[in-house]
């Protein structure tokens, strides 16, 4: 592999580079595309046995998604009548915020200030998976380019990091960022800051300052996947180590990068366990963790009395923007699993 | 190696290789390579190492609700949070159950997982079609799937109890028998089996098609092909999915937190028979605020997952196949 296939080489001070990605690097490091590749099919009748037994799991695979949106669009009284199309339709999510007690909808309910949450959810989530995508980059580029004293031993750390559990590490992080919280904001010693201790947002997103063990492992990969030469005839033309990773090597990992997002987005939306720990502010709440307090508020009683109505349309609300991520992006989704089991 | 051409007069001992690994830091390279590494080793420090420490330490003091305020000083225990974990019925049913719910949910979605890569490799069309809707429950939030486990297993109105009963099976009241609780959780998990199929897809993918070629001329049938050439092949796809599937499931937390547990008791009556390991050590945590007996509890499940782990990679090593590996 040498850099000659490749028609734009950057110069220093080129201004824009023209990063095309290799197509053959994404499927290298990736090794999706080779749909086509070997093993023995079946033949037609055995095609059409399984394609019937497939679909018969596809329902079992679509079937919730369909229960839950239906019972979203059903009164009270119906939802557990277990019809996929409502027999008496009622618009659940939104309505009259002055509505009798016990009537109102989704996004009227008292103390549920569902659009906040979302809106956080979203907003932590990008920062989040901004961040960790960068940093990690930074230190996966480190780990495929350069050659040091101590490389590999600080790469098997960083691997076995991935096996401690977070139960461990969890409640000490927990503590320093009491301490923190004891600093910072008017009552403490570092007044000019702001509070950014627990009951804030930023114990969710900071560590991703740092870079997070499977993302670097994965970056690492693809990096290493990268023809030494486009790096080396960089710094020909005079680039700075760093001017060469932002202009080259970081361009040339979009694909990996967008797993890394999405990956870490998902993460974000997925996570109760670290919004519970550290939110205490109903209006600070994450998606997941104001899903848990609508189920807590609303679904007293398990089957009878709860409205379960308002319960399934806020986990409609909750489910629905990873599919509409999924849709778009489904390509990375799986490309990105399907890297995690290629010898680890 | 380069440098190691460099110092070939020094004889090979110890001390002209730390020399060598020293020298390293005279390149400018090495210098550049640490800063770019800076943000991990700061995170590693702060977020992993400390930490790691500072639980230790924990798990052998009285930390508590009156320490973490100030009220009283925190002192050295010794030994005791780790015998009253052993003392803590709590405890051994929280470990228990994670016991059995990752011993039925772990093999079973292997086996569905694989079932389905299987077919999906060899089916002529729509292949693609059907990854994507496998996949899809994969996406869902687990705060969802524990309200999803709520209601569709549901003991009097659950649309699971309907199939069944169609079929004249009386079900069983999952939600809030205390039998039934980890067997529904373990179902839904399954549920979620689209990461694990694809994971197998693309390994069996990998596998080179005149393996299979040269079996079928050696008179082998499907069985034989599937015994001796795709499970063999595809074993580090396998052996990593058993590792990392195993390691999440003892430290289920978010669908069996929310659907049994939180401020309103949804779920069952007797919430102990869905109490896991980290359920049970988050509320120790940061509900008492027992953090000394919380942190026991922590190392406790840490090196519960490291003999585990390590008892999968004793079993499995004769039975996983690493292409082109040495040894």
């Amino acid at each position: 592999m040498t850099a000659g296939g490749q028609p734009n080489l950057p110069t220093a001070g080129s201004g824009v580079v023209s990063p095309r990605i290799p197509p053959s690097l994404a499927s290298r490091v990736f090794g999706g595309r080779r749909e086509r590749a070997d093993g023995p099919r079946f033949g037609r009748v055995k095609s059409l046995f399984f394609l019937v037994l497939l679909a018969g799991i596809s329902v079992l695979a679509i079937y919730p998604f369909l229960w839950l949106i239906s019972a979203s669009l059903k009164p009270q009284g119906d939802v557990f009548d277990n019809r996929l199309i409502p027999k008496n339709w009622q618009w659940n999510y939104t309505g009259d915020p002055s509505a009798v007690l016990g009537d109102e909808k989704l996004f009227a309910l008292p103390d549920v200030p569902i659009e906040k949450w979302f809106l956080n959810s979203v907003w932590i989530g990008i920062l989040a998976a901004l961040l960790v995508a960068f940093s990690s980059a930074i230190v996966a580029f480190a780990f495929a380019y350069f050659r040091f004293p101590g490389r590999n031993a600080l790469f098997a750390l960083i691997l076995a990091t991935m096996m401690l559990p977070g139960a461990v590490t969890m409640i000490p992080i927990y503590l320093l960022w009491n301490e923190v919280s004891l600093l910072t904001g008017e009552t403490g010693r570092l007044s000019f800051m702001p509070d950014i201790g627990v009951n804030t947002q930023y114990p969710l997103w900071v560590p991703n300052l740092f870079g997070s063990a499977f993302y670097i492992f994965l970056l690492r990969q693809f990096f290493l996947g990268m023809p030494r030469d486009l790096f080396e005839a960089a710094r020909i033309d005079g680039d700075t180590y760093w001017t060469m990773f932002r202009r080259i090597a970081l361009p040339l990992a979009k694909p990996a990068l967008i797993v890394v997002f999405i990956f870490e987005f998902q993460a974000q939306w997925f996570d109760l366990l670290k919004p519970l720990i550290y939110l205490r502010d109903v209006a600070l709440f994450t998606m997941p963790l104001g899903l848990k307090t609508i189920l807590d508020q609303q679904g007293q009683g398990g089957g009878g009395e709860g409205r379960w109505e308002i319960i399934m349309a806020g986990t409609v609300v909750t489910v629905l923007p990873m599919l509409v991520l999924f849709a778009i992006f489904q390509r990375y989704f799986i490309q990105g699993i399907a890297t995690q089991g290629r010898k680890g | 190696m380069a440098s190691a051409a460099a110092t070939s007069n020094a004889a090979p001992g110890p001390q002209s290789r730390a020399r060598r690994w020293f020298s390293g830091f005279r390149e400018r390279e090495t210098w550049y390579a640490y800063a770019f590494i800076l943000p991990w080793v700061i995170g590693f420090l702060l977020l992993t190492a400390y930490p790691m420490f500072a639980s230790l330490y924990y798990s052998f003091t009285n930390y508590g609700i009156e320490q973490v305020a100030g009220f009283a000083p925190t002192e050295r225990v010794g030994l005791a949070n780790y015998r009253e974990l052993l003392d803590d019925p709590r405890v051994q049913t929280s470990l228990t159950n994670t016991f059995i719910y990752t011993v039925m949910s772990v093999p079973a979605k292997m086996m569905v997982a694989l079932g389905l890569a299987l077919i999906l490799a060899r089916i002529v069309f729509a292949a693609g079609f059907f990854r994507t809707v496998f996949y899809l429950p994969d996406i869902t939030p687990p705060v969802a799937i524990g309200i999803l486990i709520l209601v569709l297993f549901n003991g009097s109105f659950g649309i699971v109890n309907d199939v069944l009963g169609f079929f004249g099976i009386p079900g069983p009241f999952w939600t809030t028998d205390p039998d039934w609780i980890k067997p529904s959780l373990a179902i839904m998990s399954i549920w979620t089996v689209g990461g694990t199929m694809v994971i197998y897809l693309a390994a069996l993918k990998a596998v080179p098609a005149h393996l299979y070629e040269a079996a079928s001329m050696d008179g082998a049938g499907p069985w034989r092909r599937f015994f001796n050439v795709t499970l063999p092949m595809i074993s580090p796809a396998l052996f990593f999915t058993f590792i990392v599937l195993t390691i999440h499931g003892l430290q289920t937390f978010n669908e069996v937190y929310t659907a049994y547990f939180g401020e309103g008791q949804t779920g069952a009556e007797d919430p102990d028979a869905a109490l896991m390991n980290v359920v049970y050590l988050f509320r120790q945590a940061f509900e008492f605020f027992n953090i000394g007996f919380a942190s026991a509890m922590a190392w406790l499940l840490f090196v519960v997952i490291m003999i585990v782990t390590a008892v999968q990679f004793l079993v499995s090593r004769r039975l996983v196949f690493y292409q082109g590996a040495q040894k």
